[in-house]
């Protein structure tokens, strides 16, 4: 008789799990790819004695979309919509690190203003993906009241999106060369009132979780990694400075004039579930310093690269002169060329590096895109910070780690 | 000399001429390998003080089909203390797709290699888990393979499954 798929599954795992379990001593338990706490479609093959997990296996790819193979057959403007679709609570930041890449690779100036934007922008994304990171972890752990509260100013910044590129979600918004419109008008003071707003609502969320021991005792010393392990396996933004270790790229190789505001790299010290923790929330307090710094010397001028080989003219243009009718039908049909060569990317995702590497062959699409994603990286650590562990707190470790399968498979 | 020249200086110095070529774009530095010097370099970038690149960021590969050779694994080292990308990069012919795994330097390069062996069919020597990561484990082919269609594929209904699939000849390769 042909096995059945589940033991195929597990036969072709043999060599992952202890010899125990062959023996029949510990249990063999399938958790996901529909399971509530793994945060999309990832799945777990637990190796368990009684409640401890003794081996965890993620077993992901259920999210692969073949991002990377879609977009080199578009031009490099088309598969700028790719990236909204990767890390669905990074899209502007998706947005963001593609199109650098982009302009480093057809050496494009961004003026100063689009600059600023970019950073306001991403930087909201942050406090929007670090509130659903907050919202579901807390509810892993059974706080559900944290969860409603995160929601609620989340939809707040999702507005502010909505307001800028008619999308909650799927921006697109940020183009190479700058950006897709100016902002439109009542966007800064909408800004002003949410960041007048959220400091409050942070420390609202602290005073539930900070110092409550069903919270404490659920995170802490729960899925350790000291800070050589974390480098060793590349792990990268929050998770490699809840150990200690304040590598920040907005820091270390600033983009987009990040070098132009003050802000602090919040660490840890244990390395803990509960230090990354605590490490996310001063996170938040640094994106609203920042954003009230780019927004308190917002550059005026124009929004976008004025350069027409790569960035189409106005539509006033249009009416009066040959040549931007020219630039226009060039770059909406045919798109822009780039070099051959190749570059690497990387930006500070609320998650960690993300980093892109893509190759020009001289033609108008890119030859190869590679997303070098923290959600990848950070999954891969899972089996060493759940080893131990008991199965209700790996809920929690995979919460902590902050993973977003569209991220992590692409 | 900046950092990043002095390490590939030193590299150079020490692996001769199995290193053909070091290219410079956009301000970024990559160091051609021959793939039988690659673990030995990246131990050497990771264990020497002097360069201390002690994370792999990113390890991916290209397909320039019908070019040779045809592969190029992709390594992008970071170093903390000095703040400075290195890339390195491997050509591997396509007649021999096989280079060695460096998860013993780096451990992480565990996943990214799986990926890069699941999408282009390149192999690791030397891998402890060498199995197929995004696409299913019964999946034939390699997706990013620049010989390997996207999309226009006929749908396969029950019917019609065995006569299509006799048609696919990437997938049988």
């Amino acid at each position: 008789m042909p096995p059945t798929s589940m033991e195929v599954t597990v036969d072709e795992l043999k060599h992952l799990v202890s010899p125990r379990a062959l023996a029949g001593d510990t249990m063999l338990l399938n958790m996901g790819p529909q399971h509530p706490s793994t945060h999309g479609v990832l799945r777990l093959l637990l190796e368990l004695d009684g409640e401890v997990v003794v081996t965890c296996i993620p077993d992901i790819g259920f999210l692969h979309t073949g991002i990377e193979k879609n977009m080199e057959v578009k031009t490099y403007t088309q598969a700028l919509v790719m990236t909204d679709r990767m890390d669905y609570l990074n899209n502007l930041g998706n947005n963001l690190t593609y199109c650098l890449a982009v302009e480093k690779l057809v050496e494009l100036d961004v003026p100063p203003r689009a600059q600023a934007v970019r950073v306001i922008l991403t930087e909201l994304q942050r406090i929007s993906s670090h509130l659903v990171w907050l919202a579901t972890h807390a509810l892993d752990l059974a706080a559900m009241s944290v969860f409603l509260y995160c929601f609620r100013e989340r939809e707040l910044i999702l507005d502010l999106f909505e307001m800028v590129s008619g999308q909650r979600m799927m921006t697109s918004y940020i183009r190479p060369g700058g950006l897709w419109r100016d902002l439109p008008p009542g966007f800064e003071d909408a800004v002003r009132r949410f960041l007048k707003a959220f400091p409050a609502r942070i420390a609202e969320y602290e005073s539930m979780l900070t110092k409550n021991p069903l919270f404490v005792d659920r995170t802490r010393r729960i899925g350790v990694i000291s800070a050589e392990d974390a480098l060793r396996w590349g792990l990268t933004g929050p998770m490699l400075r809840g150990s200690g270790i304040g590598l920040d790229f907005r820091k270390a190789q600033p983009y987009s004039g990040y070098e132009q505001y003050e802000f602090d790299v919040p660490t840890g010290t244990h390395g803990d579930t509960y230090d990354r923790y605590l490490v996310r929330m001063a996170e938040l307090y640094q994106s609203v310093r920042i954003i009230q710094q780019a927004l308190d010397r917002l550059p005026g001028g124009p929004f976008i690269s004025s350069n027409r080989k790569f960035v189409p003219p106005p539509r006033s243009e249009l009416g009066h002169s040959m040549e931007a009718v020219i630039h226009h039908f060039k770059l909406w049909t045919e798109g822009f060329p780039a070099p051959k060569g190749a570059v690497y990317v990387a930006t500070e995702s609320p998650r960690g590096e993300l980093g892109c590497y893509l190759v020009g062959d001289g033609g108008p699409k890119p030859y190869r895109v590679h997303f070098r994603t923290p959600s990848f990286a950070h999954l891969q650590v899972l089996p060493r910070l759940s080893k131990g562990h008991f199965v209700a707190d790996l809920v929690g470790i995979i919460g902590s780690a902050d993973i977003v399968l569209g991220d992590a498979d692409r | 000399m900046s950092h990043v020249e002095y390490a590939a200086a030193m590299l150079r110095e020490k692996f001769g001429d199995r290193i053909p070529a070091v290219e410079e774009f956009r301000g970024q530095t990559t160091v051609v390998i021959d793939r039988g010097a690659i673990r030995a370099a990246c131990q050497l970038l990771h264990d020497d003080p002097r360069l201390s690149f002690d994370l792999l960021a990113a390890l991916t590969a290209v397909d320039y089909w019908p070019e040779e050779p045809r592969f190029s694994i992709v390594y992008q080292l970071y170093s903390l203390q000095h703040n400075i990308f290195l890339g390195l990069r491997v050509p591997l012919l396509s007649s021999s797709p096989e280079v060695a795994s460096i998860e013993s330097v780096y451990p992480n390069a565990n996943w990214h290699e799986r990926e890069v062996f699941d999408m282009f069919g390149v192999t690791f020597g030397g891998h402890s888990d060498p199995r197929r990561i995004l696409m299913p484990a019964d999946w034939v082919g390699h997706p990013l393979r620049k010989d390997y269609p996207l999309g226009y594929e006929e749908v396969q209904f029950t019917f019609n499954a065995a006569e299509i699939d006799r048609r696919k000849a990437y997938a049988k390769e």
